[in-house]
């Protein structure tokens, strides 16, 4: 088994989460006598897990350069009170500048907490557990002095399908171009890299190799897509008032052009390169001339606008703003990255892979609610998870 | 301190030449702490200068100054005959100067081509990381000088000392240094390997590069250096040729911290 993966050259802890994930979505299907699998839920369980995942893709980054940020649950608390306050109080209820505007208060507010938090831990040196953790007392609060605690509703239709709900997904065909155009995509980038591996004398792996691997991704994607457009959207019926299917869900868009970019961004490009350098030893980044009080500094902004990006969904899907949202998110968006493969001693950690733990918590904690499990028995179990999760890596470590 | 002066000035080889590097009256503090106290020091084209002393003698930090680590607070640098002040790493190599690190500097959780190009990264025409051509040049130049070491795409946390330290070196090589420092470079490494990293100087002074070796085995700076300068407590103890002393005469330098009286004579 592990033969064949080297030879696919897939990575070893991502194909063993994606195993997990099969192994446990199976069982959970079984308990729940099909209610788990069902396109429904799926739909549902793509949507819960965004909000998660849009951070954990900037937590990945922090981790990996030896920092942490603790403040990303209350801080999209308070740029999601933000939001919600510009379209219903700075705007005349129900406009269209206003739910636009919103937007960029939000983005605009996480933006600038994150580069006040990044100028306390790289110019002034503060420690980073620190800084983030007053910024977790001060900005829930803040989320609270925004409204004086009232909930803050309603907020402009178009808005709420930002966050996957009633309208809130693109239809069956603007979800199967989109598919096909991913298996495009998987097929130009094996040619391309085969064609470049030549290009420098290197002979590239056996072409079943490239076909297999290409074969096993557009059947994901296509099963994805397939979910996606059976599950009923009751709002959207036909003639005959048989529901119409739903298509992906925005939220998932967004969370997909996060990755995509958080993955570029971290293997195509100097700035990724330089985080992941950083991590690996701060003193030979220092001596190899990079600017790491910049680079620390930049990684604060990326979590403080991806915390923004994760409240204009949260609000969104609710319809209001209320201050008591993002709570314990932080825990989950470290844990998430952390199951994910991210090391806490630095240099190490994928977006992928930090995509992958979030949902796989979010997998336990929906077939848990289905199940009728109490919210306090679900983070008991999530907590196991994490450590067993943990454990599993250091036993892997150890053998190789 | 003037005794060392004069004999700064007094040694210059092959005068008339310029020297590659040339560093006066070079001062760096920190804090109350003289790290660095006048340091004269200059560096021949095809040359192998070794800096010899205890461990906080001021060597690394005078190495530091020179490769843009560190800003002097006092004195000059001239590069070619040219005055320069170097702010950041970037600005010593575009002078030509590469530092092998004592600590050799490398991220391990990066592969080989990745820790060679580290800050100066190759890019395609889009501006992004060309990984593939950095893997051909870096494979090129890494089996230049150890034609053994295949695996350059593990990452450095997994190569052996000496495979860490092709790639430290490689780095230097790459860039076309003119002026080489080497803080240390065979601490780590047993003695296959010691002899791969001696060899190399060699054949770099043979190219004409210039080269400041930091060690505290004799026996290695005898075989491969012109000159030593001796520091202790951050000032410069003196010059010596090393045709001219016995490594004793060295060790005593060090440890008593003045010039034995034969190689004063000579």
């Amino acid at each position: 088994m592990s033969g064949l993966l080297a030879r696919l050259r897939l990575d070893p802890r991502l194909s063993s989460m994606v195993a997990a994930l099969i192994v446990i979505a199976i069982v959970l299907n079984l308990m729940t006598h099909g209610l788990f699998l069902s396109p429904e839920n799926l739909y549902n369980l793509s949507i819960q897990t965004c909000v998660i995942a849009v951070m954990a893709c900037g937590m990945v980054y922090v981790i990996v350069a030896r920092h942490i940020d603790l403040s990303v649950g209350s801080l999209l608390a308070f740029s999601g009170m933000a939001a919600a306050w510009t379209q219903t109080r700075a705007f005349p209820p129900g406009s269209t500048a206003g739910w636009i505007a919103s937007i960029f208060v939000a983005l605009a507010l996480g933006a600038a907490a994150g580069a006040i938090q990044g100028t306390l831990v790289a110019k002034m040196r503060i420690p980073a557990f620190i800084v983030t953790l007053a910024g977790y007392l001060m900005f829930r609060g803040a989320a609270f002095l925004v409204s004086d605690g009232q909930t803050l509703a309603p907020l402009h239709p178009t808005y709420q399908a930002l966050g996957g709900g009633v309208n809130g997904a693109i239809g069956v065909p603007a979800s199967v171009v989109l598919g096909l155009l991913a298996a495009c995509w998987i097929a130009w980038h094996a040619w391309t890299g085969r064609r470049d591996q030549r290009r420098y004398g290197i002979e590239p792996a056996p072409i079943w190799v490239d076909v297999l691997k290409g074969a096993l991704m557009c059947a994901a994607i296509a099963g994805f897509v397939w979910t996606m457009c059976v599950a009923p959207d009751f709002t959207n019926v036909d003639e005959a008032g048989t529901p119409r299917g739903r298509g992906i869900g925005v939220p998932v868009l967004i969370l997909l052009a996060i990755v995509a970019l958080m993955t570029f961004v971290a293997q195509r490009t100097r700035y990724g390169r330089y985080v992941f350098a950083y991590g690996g030893n701060p003193e030979a980044a220092l001596l190899s001339g990079l600017s790491t009080t910049w680079l620390v500094w930049s990684l604060f902004i990326l979590t403080g606008v991806l915390a923004a990006i994760a409240a204009v969904i949260t609000t969104a899907r609710l319809g209001s703003g209320a201050n008591s949202i993002g709570q314990l998110a932080e825990l989950y968006v470290i844990s998430a990255a952390v199951i994910g493969g991210t090391s806490f001693s630095g240099g190490i950690g994928s977006v992928p892979g930090a995509v992958l733990g979030a949902l796989l918590i979010q997998t336990l904690d929906n077939g848990m609610v289905l199940l009728d499990v109490s919210s306090p028995m679900r983070q008991i179990f999530i907590g196991i998870v994490l450590i067993v999760s943990v454990w599993f890596d250091v036993v892997y470590q150890k053998r190789i | 301190m003037i005794q060392a002066e004069q004999s700064a000035a007094a040694a210059a080889p092959a005068s008339g030449r310029t020297p590659l590097v040339e560093m006066r009256q070079i001062v760096k503090r920190f804090g109350g702490l003289v790290a660095v106290d006048h340091v004269d020091c200059e560096l021949y084209a095809g040359e192998c200068v070794g800096l010899l002393g205890h461990n906080g003698a001021g060597k690394t930090v005078l190495i530091k100054v020179l490769s843009g680590v560190y800003e002097p607070d006092e004195g000059s640098i001239k590069v070619h005959g040219q005055p320069v002040s170097f702010r950041t790493p970037h600005d010593a190599q575009a002078a030509g100067i590469e530092t092998i690190h004592q600590t050799l500097a490398l991220a391990d959780n990066l592969d080989g081509p990745g820790n060679l190009f580290l800050g100066r990264e190759l890019l395609t025409p889009w501006r992004t990381l060309d990984s593939r051509r950095m893997e051909y040049e870096a494979r090129k130049v890494i089996n230049r000088l150890n034609p053994n070491f295949k695996n350059v795409l593990d990452p450095v946390l997994r190569m052996s000392g000496g495979q860490r330290q092709s790639v430290a070196i490689a780095r230097a090589l790459y860039f076309n240094a003119r002026i080489l420092i080497m803080d240390e470079p065979c601490a780590a490494l047993g003695p296959a390997e010691t002899r791969m990293v001696l060899e190399t100087i060699k054949r770099l002074k043979a190219e004409g590069i210039g080269i400041f070796l930091i060690s505290h085995e004799m026996h290695d700076v005898f075989e491969v250096c012109e000159r030593a300068t001796v520091m202790k407590n951050g000032g410069v103890v003196g010059m010596v040729y090393m045709k001219d002393v016995t490594p004793d005469d060295v060790l005593q330098m060090i440890i008593q911290g003045k010039r034995p009286a034969q190689a004063l004579a000579a």
